[in-house]
């Protein structure tokens, strides 16, 4: 198995308050784990550290042959935009820009010109059944529009590992999971890793396998059945 | 069970053969698991000593395909009934893994390690059921979504247990 990205007994804590108590976890190239746990657990801490966005206080993060958290803060920031997608629960999107330029985002900051980026944008809206939308503002789309605008942008540099924290939290069960069977299958057409965080089982149900996290730790789950 | 009054209940859009009857339920209720034809005529027959259905005619040849069978009021009133009244709300699989877990207390073996394998399989089966989802039509999104709805249930229920255990072992200990 190619291991794309993995954390070694990684710690962390946000002044005196651990979030991370020695996690591992190492994911397969092309696979979709799910990290699930109850709230506080460190589910998000876990996946900025993975992200290289938190520098962990002890432990390793590797994405391929790179080790992550001895790099620098410039350097970090060139890999994230190099490598990672990022889909959120909230917020995501810059208001002030069409529902394209902010696809387009990603591209424009890797140095690729607008007209080439718009182009590569706008092809991901017939993809994610958004067609017609490509000049709203974010204000102008609904929950689940708005989420698989911002799957668009998380996917649209074709990174080698798309990061989602609770990318469904702020949907509805049922647009949600209009957000997830395309997140799943787009990310498979490009064989992205996805490291999904959610606490939802039905959310969690889309991943290959899942990890729990609680505590700050990682509990690897029984494996059952084939 | 429900394989006789399912089967009723598809006599009631209309007089049928047994092996009409066993195509329709393996399409729409077996998913997976067809009915023998054993039981679909051992059914029927039963069904017609109660007054639910009738042999409405007999074509010529041998063999139990030969039969038409016809519902009765009594066995369309069976139906409506059985429609109309909401089921039993019994939580079967919370009583034997409440039992697992009380038991695995009081024996002082691992409740927390039973519990994680639970919500391993219960992920495992959701995530067959999310599979079945994706690649079938609205009647597979139906049947596996109510699966996965009761799966979920069952998860949020081993959750607070897990985060009970200690409370719940001072108590069931003596
Ligand atoms: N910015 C922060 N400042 C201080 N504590 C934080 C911060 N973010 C998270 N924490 C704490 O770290 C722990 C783990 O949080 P988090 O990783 O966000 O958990 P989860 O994503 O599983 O809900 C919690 O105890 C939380 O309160
Ligand atoms: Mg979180």
């Amino acid at each position: 198995m190619t291991v794309t990205i993995e954390a070694r007994d990684v710690t962390f804590a946000f002044g005196e308050t651990p979030a991370l108590r020695g996690a591992s976890l190492a994911v397969a190239a092309g696979e979709i784990i799910a990290v699930m746990g109850p709230s506080g657990s460190g589910k998000s801490t876990l996946l900025h550290c993975l992200a290289g966005i938190l520098v962990p206080d002890s432990g390793e993060v590797r994405c391929g042959d790179v080790r992550i958290d001895t790099l620098g803060e410039a350097d970090r920031s060139a890999l994230r935009r190099d490598r990672f997608g990022f889909v959120f629960q909230f917020g995501q999107l810059v208001p002030e820009l069409t529902a394209a330029e902010n696809v387009a985002l990603p591209l424009l900051l890797g140095g690729i010109r607008r007209g080439p980026a718009l182009r590569a944008a706008r092809a991901w809206f017939e993809r994610l059944g958004l067609a017609g939308l490509e000049h709203r503002r974010s204000g102008e789309l609904s929950g689940g529009q708005a989420q698989r605008v911002a799957l668009a942008r998380g996917l649209v540099a074709r990174p080698q590992v798309l990061f989602a924290d609770e990318p469904t939290g702020a949907l509805d069960s049922l647009t949600g999971e209009e957000v997830m069977g395309l997140l799943v299958d787009t990310a498979r057409e490009q064989g992205t890793t996805v490291v999904l965080v959610t606490h939802e089982p039905r959310v969690a149900a889309y991943a290959d396998r899942e990890v729990v996290v609680r505590d700050g730790r990682i509990n690897a789950p029984a494996r059952v059945g084939s | 069970m429900t394989v006789p009054l399912t089967l009723l209940g598809l006599l009631e859009r209309e007089p049928s053969h047994g092996y009409d009857l066993k195509r329709d339920y393996d399409t729409f209720f077996g998913r997976g698991k067809p009915l023998p034809y054993g039981q679909v005529y051992s059914t029927l027959s039963r069904l017609a000593r109660d007054g639910k259905v009738v042999v409405s005619d007999v074509e010529p040849g041998a063999g139990p395909d030969r039969k038409r069978y016809v519902i009765t009021d009594r066995g369309a009133t069976e139906v409506e009934h059985w429609l109309t009244e909401p089921v039993e709300p019994e939580p079967h699989l919370q009583t034997v893994l409440f039992a697992k877990v009380v038991l695995a207390l009081m024996l002082d073996r691992p409740a927390e390690a039973y519990l994680d394998t639970q919500r391993a399989a219960h992920l495992h089966r959701m995530r067959e059921l999310t599979e079945i989802k994706r690649s079938g039509g609205l009647v597979d999104v139906m049947l596996a979504d109510h699966g996965l709805y009761h799966l979920e249930a069952d998860l949020r229920w081993i959750e607070a247990t897990g985060a009970r255990l200690d409370a719940l072992r001072k108590e069931v200990r003596r």
